[in-house]
């Protein structure tokens, strides 16, 4: 069990900066997901942390060891593939003990962990199978016990679960989720897949274009993104973004409006816009509602209407912006070329200033 | 379904590219069973009863220096053998895995070896084995054979190395195994395929070679059994049946390695790895 610091982490192939300037801290125990779109440095880090890629600059430590200049193996971690990575003319159990091996562990040792990682992954009946004989899921497994048994400080998911069928991917989310509960241990996880990252997290780090665009709990994320590429990544289907200019100041009450967006006030806006000022006006398709009478009001054509049961998405038009989604609940459902009021409450709407960061509303 | 016509075309051409290549193999185990005057009377018939004749065997193998001939080729093409695969295997580790300096001039080195014919390189060859005093040696051909096998090895394994997925070796490298148990007890055991057709590949030139026998041994306790044969052809007369009996024996040898290595040459030893 332990800590993981990272100080000021850069990677560059050559030209490519890959990382850049990445500072990350861990508590003991924490189950931290790295999350962002393909090739944000994200599956990087993680192997950088392994020691299976070199640091350009920057310090890593785990516990209170600087392990820059440390072998995988003396860095006291364990790593999960996406591809399984087992050893396909070995066993199970071999599989799970062939690293221990070289470790000078003794017999009982080890044969105790197998037990114990056995048990609680439910591979006893497998252990003298070969990956080959074994589904998808029960391979994952045995790549989990494989690090189980190693009992590092530090555990390294690299989307664990992205070859595994919609149904497997839930079972073994739901089981991850237990062994960190069981373990208590420092875990790290890779993934794209923004349900993983909500579910397993405690915190969530979101990258995008080898930096860290934002580090929080889960629902922190949701109601309170920082910048505009969070706000964006977080939620599915994506939040709506409208285009607005500041038109008003007064007192503690600010007027914005936009090509697209009928003038609304809002109160008690935290930051000192000035008049004329150009901002991003963000709302979650699942706070439209055509019921709600906020002071946000946009009127929208409905284009396509794709219905999931509980839930229906409504694709829509407003002037001449490109689609925007809206989320109604229930049976009441608008068919296509059905004019609509949507509406939304004052804390669910999300401003961003020029630079795309985030405006507080209260 | 393809069409008909299209499989028995298909079927054609390989029907009779087999014949062309079976042709004159089949011919000369075939008169290495009859008599001499059979041989030359009606070449193309098989055996029967009255040309039947196993004189050329007997003869053969009542040659005190045959058993000789075939354990010589024997050392010779296994030696060469185990440390072709061994070196090869190594060497194209080493060079898909690490990336030194100098590493892709190495690799292109040693690729000039697989265009480069060694035979080229003979008169230099039989020089360098007079000095180090490996003239008339088994371990000159050993040598000459491991040059001459190393390159096309290294770059057959290479291109299966490369196949091995990169997550194995990473997995291994974090589950603390050593670099040299990597190669030999993750890499190795999944290259099998891939040896068993570089073996093939290796061996058969090897066993074949009249060329370095010849300008590398001189007594009779180093020949092969393929410069061994030559002593049944004589300027004046050639012991026609002698010659076809013991070329005949020296295709088992080859014929019962392949079989054995082609049941290696199964694919989907990785199954299982990943995915």
């Amino acid at each position: 069990m332990a800590t993981l610091r990272i100080d000021k982490l850069n990677k560059s192939y050559g030209e490519a900066v890959i990382l850049r300037d990445i500072d990350l801290s861990i508590p003991d125990g924490e189950f931290v997901v790295l999350v962002g779109p393909s090739g944000c440095g994200k599956s990087t880090l993680l192997r950088m942390i392994a020691g299976l890629d070199g640091v350009t600059n920057g310090d890593i430590f785990i516990g209170d060891k600087r392990v820059n200049d440390l072998e995988p193996s003396q860095r006291k971690i364990a790593m999960v593939f996406q591809s399984y990575a087992l050893y396909p003319h070995m066993n199970v159990k071999k599989n799970m003990t062939f690293g221990l091996k070289f470790s000078g562990m003794p017999q009982p040792e080890v044969d105790r962990r197998v037990a114990d990682a056995a048990r609680m992954l439910r591979l006893e009946p497998l252990l003298d199978r070969r990956p080959r004989d074994l589904s998808g899921g029960q391979r994952q497994r045995v790549a989990i016990g494989r690090a189980i048994v190693r009992e590092p400080d530090v555990f390294l998911f690299d989307e664990p679960l992205s070859n595994l069928d919609a149904a497997l991917r839930v079972s073994t989310r739901v089981e991850i989720a237990k062994l960190h509960k069981l373990l208590k241990a420092t875990m790290v996880y890779v993934t794209h897949d923004q349900i993983e990252a909500m579910t397993l997290a405690d915190r969530i780090v979101v990258m995008n274009q080898g930096q860290i665009a934002q580090v929080g709990k889960p629902l922190d994320l949701y109601y309170t993104p920082a910048n505009l590429f969070v706000a964006g990544f977080i939620g599915s289907p994506g939040m709506n973004f409208f285009d607005a200019t500041v038109d008003k100041k007064e007192g503690g009450a600010v007027t914005l409006s936009g090509p697209n967006l009928p003038a609304f006030t809002l109160d008690a806006l935290h930051f000192a816009p000035t008049v004329g000022a150009k901002v991003k006006v963000g709302v979650r398709p699942e706070h439209l509602s055509a019921t709600a009478t906020g002071r946000f009001r946009i009127v929208a054509a409905v284009e396509l209407v794709e219905r999931l049961g509980e839930t229906s998405f409504a694709y829509v038009r407003v002037g001449d912006q490109a689609q925007i989604i809206a989320e109604m609940k229930g049976r009441e459902v608008p068919s296509v070329g059905d004019v609509v009021t949507l509406s939304a409450a004052d804390r669910d709407l999300h401003i961003f200033d020029d630079a795309g960061q985030r405006v507080v509303v209260d | 379904m393809r069409p008909l016509v299209s499989k028995v075309g298909v079927h054609a051409v390989l029907g009779a590219y087999t014949l062309l290549a079976v042709f004159p193999i089949l011919l000369v185990v075939m008169n290495s069973f009859k008599t001499r005057n059979a041989i030359f009377g009606s070449p193309l018939s098989p055996p029967n009863a009255e040309t039947f004749s196993l004189i050329g065997y007997h003869k053969v193998l009542g040659n005190a220096h045959v058993g000789t001939y075939f354990a010589n080729s024997m050392i010779v093409t296994l030696g060469s053998m185990f440390f072709v695969l061994l070196f090869g295997a190594m060497a194209a580790w080493a060079l898909t895995e690490y990336k030194f300096k100098g590493s892709n001039w190495l690799a292109l080195y040693l690729s000039i070896g697989i265009m480069v014919p060694i035979r080229l390189g003979s008169v230099a060859i039989v020089t360098m084995m007079r000095e180090a005093g490996l003239n008339d040696t088994l371990t000159a051909l050993v040598l000459v054979y491991i040059a001459q096998g190393l390159p096309m090895a290294i770059f057959i394994l290479s291109e299966f190395i490369e196949q091995i997925p990169r997550d194995l070796r990473d997995a291994a490298r974090c589950d603390g195994v050593p670099e040299t148990r990597i190669f030999f007890e993750v890499i190795a055991p999944l290259l099998r395929p891939a040896i068993a057709t570089v073996a093939v590949f290796t061996i058969v030139p090897i066993w074949n070679d009249l060329w370095f026998p010849l300008i590398l041994t001189s007594s009779e306790s180093t020949h092969t059994i393929t410069l061994g044969v030559q002593q049944f052809l004589g300027q004046y007369i050639t012991d026609w049946n002698s010659v076809l009996a013991a070329l005949s024996l020296a295709i088992l040898p080859v014929v019962v390695i392949y079989v054995l290595f082609s049941r290696q040459l199964i694919s989907g030893l990785t199954a299982g790895a990943v995915k």
